[in-house]
Formats: C-alpha cells, sequence, structure tokens
C-alpha cells in the first residue's frame, strides 16, 4: 500500500519532468535542436573506442592522403591516419576541456563574483580592480602567454582557457548579487546574524543559479574555439592526441589543395559542436534570464 | 561629472600598472630566455660569452631591478630594443600597425554595415522566418573559428580562381587595389565574426526597447512605423551595440594571432606570436601594453560616450 504511494509519486514526478522536457522542445526548437547535436558528440565521446573505425594515433603510410571513400569515410592525413576516427576521438578532448574549464571558470567566478557583492567596501574594490587587469588582456594572447608558460598539453589548455573565464563571469554574477543583497531575505538573515559563509552559501549562491547556468553555457562555446584555436597555433594540446584544432594545423594547410577533406572535417566539427552549444546557451538564457547578455 | 571624469581617468593608471607587473611576471615564466634560444644550452659557447649575452640585455640584473627599468622607460615613452631584431621596439610596431590597422578597420566597416540592418530587421519580425534566418546566420558566423573560415577561402580562392595570398603586403597609398585585394579576404574572415556579435546584441537591445512605453505612446499617436522604429527605436538600442563594437576593435588589435597566421599576414598579431616564443621579453611587453593600452582606453571612452549619449546615467 504504502510502496504503491511512493511509487505512484515517483511516476507523477517523472511525468512532470518530462513535461518540462517537452514544453521546452516546443518553445525553444532550435535550443532542442542544439542539445541533440550535442548528445550526438558527447555519445561519440564517451564510445569512441567502440565507434572509432580505426586507432585515431597510429601511422599507416600505406594509406597516405587517401580521399574520402568507403573504406576511409573522411579520407586519411598525411601519416596515413584515419579522419574520421581522429574527429571521433577529438570530440573526447574538445568536450573535455570545455566541460572543464566552463565548469571550473563559471563556479570560481560566481562565488568570486558573490563574495565581490556580499563584503563590498575594500573587498570588493581589490577584486574589482584584479578583475579589470585581467580583463584588459585580450582572451587568446593571456591564454598563450599561460600555455607558453605552463607548456602544451590537455590540463595546462584546460588552466589556460579557465583562468581568463573568471573576471568575465564574476563581473555578471556580481551585478545580480548586488541587487540581491537589497532583498529583504536577504537583510532579515542578517538581522538575526547569519554569518558571512552561511548567507553566502545559503542566500545567495542559490539564487545566481540562473545567470551562473547561462554563462557557463554560452562559454562551453567559447572553450571549445578556443582550445581549437590554441592547438591551432601549435600551443594547445599536443600531438598526437587527436584534437581539432591540431587537425587543421601543418598538412590541412599545406596540402590544401592536394587533399581539402584534411581542413573541412575537423573545421566543421568545430562549427558543429559551437553552434549546438550555442543554440543551447540561447534558449537556456531564454527561458531562465532573457535580460542578460552574453 | 568632472570629477567622475578625472577619477575615471585615473583609474586607468593602476589597471595598467597592474598589466605591466603581470604581464612582466608571466613572461618570466616561461622556460628560457633568448640567451639560451640563441646559443643552445652551453654546448658550443663557452659560459662567457652566455653570462655576457645575458649582460647586453639586461638580462643579469636582479628582477625587481629589470622591472623598474622597463617601467621607467614605458612611462618616458622608451620602448627599448627588441631583443630579436635589436631594432627599436617602436619601429617594429610602427611598420606593422598599419597592416592591422587597416585590417580592423575593414572588419569593422563589414561587422557594422551588416549588424545593423540584420539586427533591426530580426528584432522587428522576432519569431518569423526571417529572425530565425538572422538567428541562424549569426549563431554561425559566432561557432565559425575565423582561421577556418580563412582556410576556406584561400582554398576556395586557390581552387577556382587560382590565387593565393601575396607574400608581400603592399600598402594602401602604393596600390590601392592591389591592397584591398589582399586584406578583402582576412577582413570578411575576421567581420563575420565580429557582425555576429553585433547582430545578436543589436537584436536584443532593440526588442527590449520595443517593449517600453515610449514605444507605445509614439504608436498611439500615430507616428510611421518605419519612424518608431528608427527614430525611437534604433537611436535607444544603439547604446549596447556600440559598446559590442567598441570592445571587439579594441580587440583586434593584437588579438587577430590567428587570422593573420592563416593569410599569412605580417601584423601584430602575428609578431606577438613570435616574440612570445623567441621570448624576445621587450616586444612581447611593449605589444601586451599596447592592446591593454587600447582597451582600457577604449573602455574610457565608451564610458563618457554612456554619460554624453544617455543623460539618465548618472555616476557618484
Amino acid at each position: 500500500m504504502q510502496t504503491d504511494v511512493i511509487r505512484e509519486a515517483a511516476l507523477r514526478r517523472a511525468r512532470r519532468r518530462q513535461n518540462v522536457l517537452v514544453r521546452f522542445i516546443r518553445r525553444y526548437p532550435l535550443g532542442a535542436a542544439g542539445a541533440a547535436v550535442l548528445l550526438v558528440f558527447a555519445f561519440a565521446a564517451v564510445f569512441a573506442d567502440q565507434l572509432a573505425p580505426y586507432d585515431p594515433v597510429a601511422n599507416n603510410f600505406a594509406v597516405m592522403f587517401r580521399p574520402p571513400g568507403p573504406q576511409y569515410l573522411l579520407g586519411t592525413d598525411n601519416f596515413g591516419r584515419d579522419v574520421l576516427s581522429r574527429i571521433i576521438f577529438g570530440s573526447r578532448t574538445a568536450l573535455l576541456v570545455a566541460f572543464t574549464s566552463s565548469f571550473v571558470g563559471a563556479t570560481l567566478g560566481a562565488l568570486l563574483g558573490v563574495v565581490s557583492a556580499h563584503f563590498g567596501g575594500w573587498v570588493d574594490n581589490l577584486i574589482q580592480r584584479l578583475t579589470d587587469i585581467i580583463l584588459a588582456f585580450p582572451l587568446i594572447i593571456l591564454a598563450l602567454a599561460m600555455v607558453a608558460a605552463l607548456g602544451t598539453g590537455t590540463l595546462n589548455v584546460i588552466i589556460a582557457i579557465t583562468i581568463p573565464m573568471i573576471p568575465r563571469v564574476s563581473r555578471v554574477i556580481r551585478a545580480s548579487a548586488l541587487s540581491l543583497r537589497e532583498m529583504p531575505f536577504v537583510e532579515a538573515a542578517r538581522a538575526i546574524g547569519a554569518s558571512d559563509v552561511r548567507i553566502i552559501f545559503r542566500h545567495l549562491l542559490p539564487n545566481v543559479v540562473a545567470p551562473y547556468l547561462v554563462m557557463l553555457t554560452a562559454f562551453l562555446g567559447q572553450a571549445i574555439l578556443l582550445e581549437a584555436s590554441l592547438s591551432f597555433l601549435g600551443l594547445g594540446v599536443a600531438e598526437p592526441t587527436p584534437a581539432w584544432g591540431l587537425m587543421l594545423r601543418g598538412a590541412a594547410t599545406q596540402f590544401a589543395e592536394r587533399a581539402p577533406w584534411l581542413a573541412l572535417a575537423p573545421g566543421a566539427a568545430i562549427s558543429l559542436a559551437v553552434f549546438a552549444f550555442n543554440l543551447l546557451g540561447d534558449a537556456l538564457r531564454d527561458a531562465l534570464d532573457p535580460r542578460l547578455r552574453v | 561629472m568632472y570629477r567622475y571624469f578625472i577619477g575615471r581617468l585615473l583609474m586607468i593608471i593602476p589597471t595598467l600598472f597592474g598589466v605591466a607587473v603581470l604581464t612582466f611576471i608571466l613572461l618570466r615564466l616561461i622556460p628560457g630566455d633568448i640567451v639560451m634560444l640563441r646559443y643552445g644550452t652551453g654546448a658550443l659557447v663557452s659560459e662567457d660569452v652566455l653570462r655576457a649575452e645575458r649582460a647586453r640585455y639586461g638580462l643579469d640584473r636582479p628582477i625587481h631591478e629589470q622591472f623598474v627599468n622597463w617601467l621607467w622607460g614605458l612611462v618616458r615613452g622608451d620602448l627599448g630594443l627588441s631583443m630579436w631584431t635589436g631594432k627599436p621596439v617602436a619601429y617594429e610596431v610602427a611598420i606593422r600597425l598599419e597592416l592591422t590597422l587597416e585590417l580592423a578597420i575593414m572588419a569593422t566597416v563589414i561587422a557594422v554595415a551588416l549588424a545593423i540592418p540584420l539586427g533591426t530587421l530580426a528584432a522587428v519580425k522576432q519569431n518569423t522566418w526571417v529572425d530565425y534566418a538572422v538567428r541562424v546566420f549569426s549563431i554561425a558566423g559566432l561557432a565559425m573559428p575565423s582561421f577556418w573560415l580563412g582556410i576556406l577561402m584561400i582554398l576556395f580562392l586557390l581552387i577556382f580562381f587560382r590565387w593565393s595570398p601575396p607574400v608581400v603586403f603592399t600598402p594602401f597609398w602604393q596600390n590601392p587595389l592591389a591592397n584591398l585585394t589582399q586584406l578583402i579576404w582576412p577582413a570578411l574572415a575576421v567581420g563575420y565574426r565580429y557582425s555576429a556579435v553585433s547582430t545578436r546584441m543589436m537584436r536584443s537591445a532593440l526588442l527590449e526597447v520595443l517593449r517600453e512605453d515610449y514605444i507605445r505612446t509614439a504608436r498611439a499617436k500615430g507616428l510611421a512605423e518605419y519612424l518608431v522604429i528608427v527614430r525611437h527605436g534604433i537611436r535607444n538600442a544603439l547604446l549596447p551595440v556600440v559598446t559590442v563594437i567598441g570592445l571587439e576593435f579594441a580587440f583586434l588589435i593584437g588579438g587577430l594571432v590567428v587570422t593573420e597566421q592563416v593569410f599569412n599576414l605580417n601584423g601584430l598579431g602575428k609578431l606577438i606570436v613570435e616574440a612570445i616564443s623567441r621570448r624576445d621579453y621587450t616586444m612581447t611587453q611593449a605589444l601586451i601594453m599596447l592592446s591593454a593600452g587600447v582597451f582600457v582606453v577604449v573602455n574610457f571612452l565608451l564610458d563618457i560616450c554612456y554619460m554624453w549619449l544617455d543623460p539618465r546615467i548618472r555616476y557618484q
């Protein structure tokens, strides 16, 4: 009897959740399309080992520069590596870098923004001036200098992309936290003597989730672009790790006329992934916080 | 207002000082220096030579002394000599600035010419197929890496017109036509992304303005729709668009790293990558200060513009 009630409640909850999903798809068809494309990329990233027809890093000089055909669907590169397999494995690199750096960057940025708004005074002033300094660097140049200092490699690329993101998120979050600070419920919390930590974690942070999510999704696409640019310059993910930006470097431009498929496929993968992230990000923004501009 | 103006102007100084400190530290964290890069780790040249070379660049001085010397030079407007070429940094920058500046201006023109009409159209026809088409066009502009767009253009031009980017840059005053045919492609590659950012801002800003009461008033008094849009709508929506355009322009000075690489253009962005990889401290520092300086100044001018354009904005 009791289990029935519980099961009924769970079913109802599931149905409601499904309704939210259906409503999102109906209202934001473009966003839903973006999400669908991303699921395909995520699927490719997770099951790369099973999906990829060839080893993405093994050289095979017998089959260099094969054009796309039934054996190699997207052709092979100057080392005889299968382009399709490298793209499938490349989605692993792209999504790993994008999700890690956006999540860490947005979270640290949100924390910093809320702390800055909550304490005000010299703390706020200090954080804002530091933010000014980092924002004055062009994104790509700061990332470039950081990778040069840290060395190439996936983890260092993630760090180099995360750091410039933090101040950008913190600016936006601080602005919404500043208006929250004056709200009666925060004032009430302060009046009953709640600690700073409690106010920040219980009252402020939960209420900036909307801009936080919007910023996070907006940065996913940017992170992929930035990683691709760094790898393209040879200052990102290191060979032979399959990465889309890296695939456009060297051979793709050098042999552009002889083997145009080398330049087409990786660029299309980057564009499609970023396009999908942006579609989803736009829909999320419209749904959560339409006035926010990112 | 003048107090705000002066205060805002003075705030530029600590920001630029912070950029200088950060740049200086960051560069010295990069392993190796120019002497090591030139002579290897000492297998071919004796220690004495290496020491003498380091002394020539002032790299043997204590780090704080190097910093103070450089900063003092910066204040006096002396950027020093490039460690790699031995020529003045100011000269090396000046010969490349023309190209980068021209490219940035062309990209800005393309962006503005596309963004204002397209953004307006999308906002006025919100949620119709026109809006969807503009949005897809602009989201695609954000998604395509400009260097890939550049590669595609080069490929296309090579296959269909047997044209490849020339190795030498032709200045505008020497041969305007050759100059424009050389720069139009990179300008388009950069301008597409740039216009996408501005189009989106134009659309969202105008949508917000069109919901205001004064728009309803203007319509209610029977004003022609296009006058409502142009005179009351676009004018009030332009402020955030101008901001985006200004900031993107500032970014293009020194931020065109990858596009210049693809089109084989010898501009500031390419120079900065080379300077970093050569550990040319004086050159890299000067270039980062230049691009940060442009950004900070543009930001300042935008703030002033805000006050001037929108009397509702008051600052303490």
